[in-house]
């Protein structure tokens, strides 16, 4: 079943799949971070109260959320071919991986950001911190454990979406299960490449836990 | 005491007709209401409460954490509800403050939490440290720089907060329940820490707290609050002596140890020694004036920000001449005492 040509394949498939998930989740954090970080200073508890703000950003994040990865992957193909010139391959598919994962992300971070110690925020407040200064000297460094483990969810939620983009030519292993494994009913490619899909989300989590627990000064 | 000598007239803070509502329409709260304070530079000044009181409330309308409803908060001659967000910052550098759960930034060290708000007001970082190096010094914990606050213990993370609230050299310290959290030998050692920063720098502490014996023993002036108000304000022995409200009775005798199971019927009245009238047999001298014994309920000492006090509570007789004698006795050896119930 594995010729070199096959091998040669999959390699190529592995490269695009981590290429899409890397450059995916760095993009998306772009967008998710910031937007994250207004839905926490914007909350009613938060240190910049805006209920407008705060609804009309998470009005958009959630309508965002709801709509199922693969309807769109086809509802923003307009959007694709602007941007990329293409909707078919894997730098075509990163464009609707980002309009998906950003509003996940953001929710990741404001979720994170909004374990940060309230006690700690109204201390730094009483020494004259600016708003600023408070999200990045106070609320992103004490959340940084739990962004890095938001962050590792959402690398592997961004490659299980990466291979779903497969059914519409989005390239990476996705594409060889579907190719092979459904048009053409070949099992055991199929399940090599879940095999493979699996092994990559074991290794992002563990690497992203264990940055984690380093990095959290808390227990020791 | 020479340390007196510092405490001046000229007041740094002065909380003026404050009021603070919270929520609005039906369900609004008036949690403090018409009240008026004013704190003398390089005194210590207890503001003691039950919880619920509006203390936490009060203590963060000085720096401006609460927004008061009306009223204004003059610091060092400015009055501070005017100042836009900017001064306000500034402002906030010359006030430190501490709290009950020390607040520290979790994944920084001790030295970095100290550097915190020197890097806030944007001084450089190798000054930074230096400063924030002697602030730990001062504050006992020069070994623990580069400890985080997870492996420190209740009363060495105080230590941190008050370095760290130090380090911008404020005019004035404000403790929110710094204690609470603290066993009392701890307790002890963060309040003597309190007391030598204020002799030493000068330092103006404001206290809130719930307990007594915090205000008995370093502050030199209290405010007691209580449903939403001041109630009473004086020096701490003065209002030790003769305590004119309910509220501070209640405070004073429940610190003491004399509780309200104590049942008796009849006059009955308190006498406050000081440090002066511990040689004299006192009492023994009024009832041998009188020739009528008295019943001795209640009876402690107590150390008052370095004075010790002895009070005692004693039913008096039934017959008004005697009463009379005992009384004018008590006069012409100069003791405080007063006549009441004593029923808290």
């Amino acid at each position: 079943m594995f010729s070199s040509e096959m091998f040669l394949l999959v390699a190529q498939g592995f490269l695009e799949s981590l290429y899409m998930t890397v450059i995916s989740t760095t993009l998306a954090y772009v967008f998710g971070l910031p937007i994250g970080i207004i839905l926490v200073i914007t909350d009613k508890e938060g240190i910049k109260p805006s209920p407008v703000v705060n609804r009309i950003i998470g009005g958009i994040v959630n309508i965002l959320r709801s709509v199922p990865f693969i309807i769109l992957l086809v509802a923003v193909m307009p959007i694709t071919r602007a941007i990329v010139g293409t909707t078919i391959g894997s730098t075509a598919t990163i464009v609707p991986l980002v309009i998906a994962s950003a509003p996940f992300i953001a929710r990741l971070v404001e979720s994170s950001l909004k374990e940060v110690d309230k006690g700690v925020i109204e201390a730094s407040l009483s020494m004259g911190a600016t708003t600023f200064q408070i999200v990045y000297k106070v609320m992103i460094p004490e959340a940084k454990p739990s962004l890095i483990t938001g962050a590792a969810i959402a690398t592997t939620t961004i490659l299980s979406y990466s291979a779903m983009s497969g059914f519409v030519g989005g390239g990476g292993l996705g594409t060889i299960a579907i190719n092979y494994g459904y048009y053409r009913s070949k099992t055991d490619i199929m399940l090599v490449m879940v095999a493979i899909l699996v092994l990559i989300v074991q290794i992002f989590q563990e690497i992203g836990d264990f940055i984690s627990r380093k990095s959290d000064k808390r227990i020791k | 005491m020479a340390e007196k000598n510092m405490v001046t007239d000229n007041p740094i803070i002065q909380i003026i007709n404050l009021k603070k509502v919270f929520g609005n329409g039906d369900s609004a709260v008036t949690v403090l209401d018409n009240i008026n304070i004013s704190i003398n530079r390089g005194e210590i000044f207890g503001i003691i409460g039950l919880s619920g009181a509006g203390k936490s409330t009060l203590v963060r309308c000085i720096n401006l954490l609460e927004k008061p409803t009306t009223g204004n908060i003059i610091f060092d001659g400015r009055d501070i509800t005017l100042l836009s967000g900017r001064e306000l910052q500034h402002v906030r550098r010359s006030i430190g403050m501490i709290f009950q759960s020390f607040n520290l930034l979790m994944q920084r060290t001790a030295l970095g939490n100290v550097c915190f708000p020197l890097e806030l007001a944007g001084v450089p970082r190798k000054e930074a440290r230096i400063r924030a190096k002697q602030l730990l010094e001062t504050v006992g914990l020069a070994d623990k720089e580069n400890s985080y606050p997870s492996q420190l213990s209740g009363g060495q993370k105080q230590r941190v907060a008050i370095a760290r609230a130090l380090a911008t050299n404020p005019k004035v310290l404000l403790c929110d329940e710094a204690t609470s959290a603290l066993d009392p030998n701890t307790t002890q050692s963060i309040l003597e820490l309190l007391k030598e920063l204020n002799n030493k720098l000068g330092l103006t502490v404001v206290i809130i707290t719930h307990e007594m014996k915090v205000i008995e023993q370093i502050c030199n002036r209290v405010a007691i609050i209580a449903n939403s108000r001041i109630e009473e304000i004086g020096t701490v022995d003065e209002v030790f002596r003769h305590p004119k409200t309910q509220a501070a009775r209640k405070l004073i005798f429940s610190a003491s140890g004399y509780s309200e199971e104590i049942k008796v019927t009849g006059r009955l009245l308190r006498i406050v020694f000081d440090g002066k009238s511990a040689d004299e047999p006192i009492i023994a001298n009024m009832i041998l004036k009188s020739k009528a014994p008295v019943n001795i309920v209640f009876a402690n000492t107590k150390n008052i920000d370095g004075k010790v006090f002895g009070q005692m509570i004693l039913k008096l007789p039934e017959d008004p001449e005697t009463v009379r004698m005992m009384l004018s006795y008590l006069d012409s050896v100069n003791l405080t005492y007063e006549e009441g119930k004593f029923h808290v």
